[in-house]
């Protein structure tokens, strides 16, 4: 296996990469080129061959995606989820701002594959300068004849729509994010139907993150087989890890999938070492909707696989690192907060639970807490989780569930002592 | 008042998409430009460009955070609060902020030049703590750094 390649941040550092010509100079849509001269399903085959799987979290195949798409006469279309809200995950901002044309050729291949005439990039409202740099891209592109009719005088017609959400986390859960896009509340539809199937203006829908769409031109000039040969047997390729929290150097790294933890933390490339030297208490692996996992698992791989089958999930790549200063009771409490503020409030476990939540992590907190609220922290995650209508719900528990079982004593200390055991 | 360009910007808008009312959320945005945020005019002149009853315009308005209900101040200062800025003591910059403008997150200082938000993870969360004024990004903050932003700004 290749030691290390970058598909999706080769380029990224290079002056004016994010102007068509540099892009293009650069060997940019030239993946496009190529792909229009093939059937759009080799395209999707050639994608199944990469084993790239979704980056937005779940981590499902994206080949398959594409092709479960509905076999109807209604129109199809693409939605690229820019929608990045999660807390520790940074990557499709700096994707956006700084290489805005790898992700509308991506966004292009991909519509040609999937036999889409209408793609829309919906991009977070509080990233006006991303959504600035790729509606510049996609102006450029259209006036260099890549998006519109006829492409690079070829026989397909392609529309790309720019839309800027305005404040709402759950609008990243696909369904909520058609609801957005067709112009109503961003609540969630029932699933199944996936968009796939029934989709945006009821048309069979892809919908895939940004970095998933920025992986696929470097998969089509260089082959699935090559990209395939990176990672792991089920985890292929290279994605971005977000670094944040108590590490030297935090930031975005392109690394192998089930490169190991301890890697990713302390080896000079990425993180360099934990913030004043000090200790591990717990990593949080893939943005704060996934599990704690204590010092023990620093030597999983960061794959999809190894990292469920340790407690948690690989979710959307940011990994939070927290040392052993840090009060547990404090960050879960600030971590819940989040989803108590971006309930949509649709369902009532997840409304009324995400409040009760916070109220006792507050009160744990700042040391007004009793005993019995700790067991009844775990009561209520247990009537949220498996009972919401979303999985935003079952993610406002997973750090309360978690970090009860491995610090259960600093939860006790705080409703002994009145303050924290740490700090 | 929603000017007349204002509103054949919304027109257009509805053109472009595949169902006019998926205009709703941009042409939100058109009105809050023109008056500051969203008001009765605003709500009035969506609703006509895209089809929609005023109220059900108001419906979507009121869902998402970015749509201001009242005029905000000149300058609107978001703090992220969430994990990874709060693991870098974004709370220290928060409560520097607060003292140093005399008001409380949320709140408009009374010559209405400074708006202060605690907001949620901006995806900036390696360059911790953060914060944005006006949409633009400054990162790393620091109390010295958010001293000179603000004599900047004033
Ligand atoms: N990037 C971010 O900011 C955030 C990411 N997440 C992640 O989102 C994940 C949950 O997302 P969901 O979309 O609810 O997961 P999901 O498992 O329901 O779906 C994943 C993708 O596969 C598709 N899919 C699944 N089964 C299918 C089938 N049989 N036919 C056709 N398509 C199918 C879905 O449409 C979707 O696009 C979590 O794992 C979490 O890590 C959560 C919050 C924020
Ligand atoms: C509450 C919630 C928020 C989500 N936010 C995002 C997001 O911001 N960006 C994203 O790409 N996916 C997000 N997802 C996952 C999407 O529903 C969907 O799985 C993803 O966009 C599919 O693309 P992929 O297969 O390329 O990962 C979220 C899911 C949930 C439940
Ligand atoms: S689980 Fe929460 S976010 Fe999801 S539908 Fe219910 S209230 Fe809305
Ligand atoms: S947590 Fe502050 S930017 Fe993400």
């Amino acid at each position: 296996m290749p030691e290390t390649a970058k598909f999706l941040t080769k380029y990224i550092d290079v002056p004016g990469i994010d102007t068509l010509e540099v892009y293009r100079q650069n060997g940019g849509y030239e993946a496009l080129a190529k792909a229009l001269k093939s059937e759009p399903d080799q395209i999707v085959e050639e994608i199944k061959k990469s084993g790239l799987r979704g980056r937005g979290g779940a981590g499902f195949p994206t080949g398959m995606k594409w092709s479960f798409l509905a076999k109807n006469d209604k129109p199809r279309y693409l939605c690229c989820n820019s929608d990045e809200s999660e807390p520790g995950t940074f990557k499709d901002r700096m994707l956006m701002e700084r290489n805005p044309h790898l992700l509308v050729e991506g966004v292009l291949i991909t519509s040609y594959a999937c036999r889409v005439k209408t793609a829309f990039i919906y991009i977070r409202g509080e990233l006006p300068y991303a959504a600035d740099q790729v509606q510049r891209a996609v102006d450029e592109a259209y006036e260099a004849g890549l998006i519109g009719s006829n492409i690079l005088g070829s026989d397909y017609s392609i529309d790309v729509i720019v839309h800027r959400g305005a404040g709402a986390y759950i609008c990243g859960e696909e369904s909520a994010l058609m609801e957005s896009l067709e112009g109503r509340r961003g609540y969630p539809r029932l699933k199944p139907p996936f968009p796939a199937v029934v989709g945006l203006y009821g048309g069979p829908t892809v919908i895939n993150n940004c970095e998933t769409l920025c992986t696929v031109p470097a998969i089509i000039e260089q082959g699935g087989e090559y990209y395939a040969s990176f990672g792991t047997e089920k985890s292929k390729g290279t994605r971005i890890f977000g670094l944040s929290g108590h590490v030297k150097k935090p930031g975005n790294y392109e690394a192998p999938l089930g490169i190991p933890l301890r890697t990713l933390l302390y080896d000079e490339q990425y993180g360099g070492g934990i913030l004043n030297d000090r200790q591990v208490k717990a990593v949080i692996p893939g943005g704060s909707s996934t599990f704690f996992l204590g010092p023990d698992k620093l030597d999983i791989p960061m794959d999809y696989e190894s990292v469920a089958a340790a407690g948690s999930m690989l979710g959307s790549g940011g990994v939070i690192v927290i040392n052993d200063e840090t009060c547990i009771v404090g960050t879960i409490a600030r971590a819940v907060e989040f989803y108590r503020d971006e309930s949509c409030g649709k369902c009532t476990p997840c409304r009324e639970g995400t409040y009760w939540l916070t109220e006792l992590l507050e009160r744990l907190e700042h040391g007004h807490g009793k005993m019995k609220d700790i067991d009844l922290l775990t009561s209520i995650c247990g009537n949220i989780s498996g009972k919401s209508f979303c999985p935003l719900g079952d993610a406002a528990t997973s750090l309360i569930t978690s970090g009860v079982r491995m610090f259960r004593e600093e939860f006790e200390y705080h409703v002994t002592h009145g303050h924290c055991m740490v700090g | 008042m929603i000017s007349e360009k204002a509103k054949e910007r919304m027109r257009e808008l509805a053109k472009r998409y595949p169902a006019a009312r998926s205009a709703v959320m941009p042409s939100l945005y058109i009105a809050q430009e023109e008056e500051g945020y969203i008001t009765r005019a605003g709500l009035e002149a969506v609703a006509e460009a895209v089809g929609m009853t005023i109220d059900d315009v108001e419906s979507v308005a009121t869902f998402y955070t970015m749509y201001h209900k009242q005029a905000p101040g000149k300058k609107i200062v978001k703090v992220c609060t969430s994990i990874s800025c709060y693991l870098r003591n974004c709370d220290s910059v928060m409560e520097h902020l607060e003292q140093r403008l005399g008001i409380k997150r949320g709140e408009t200082t009374p010559d209405g030049n400074f708006t202060l938000q605690g907001v949620e993870c901006l995806a900036t969360c390696g360059y911790a703590p953060v914060l944005q004024v006006n949409g633009q990004f400054v990162e790393n903050v620091t109390l010295e750094k958010a001293d000179a932003l603000i004599d900047d700004l004033e």
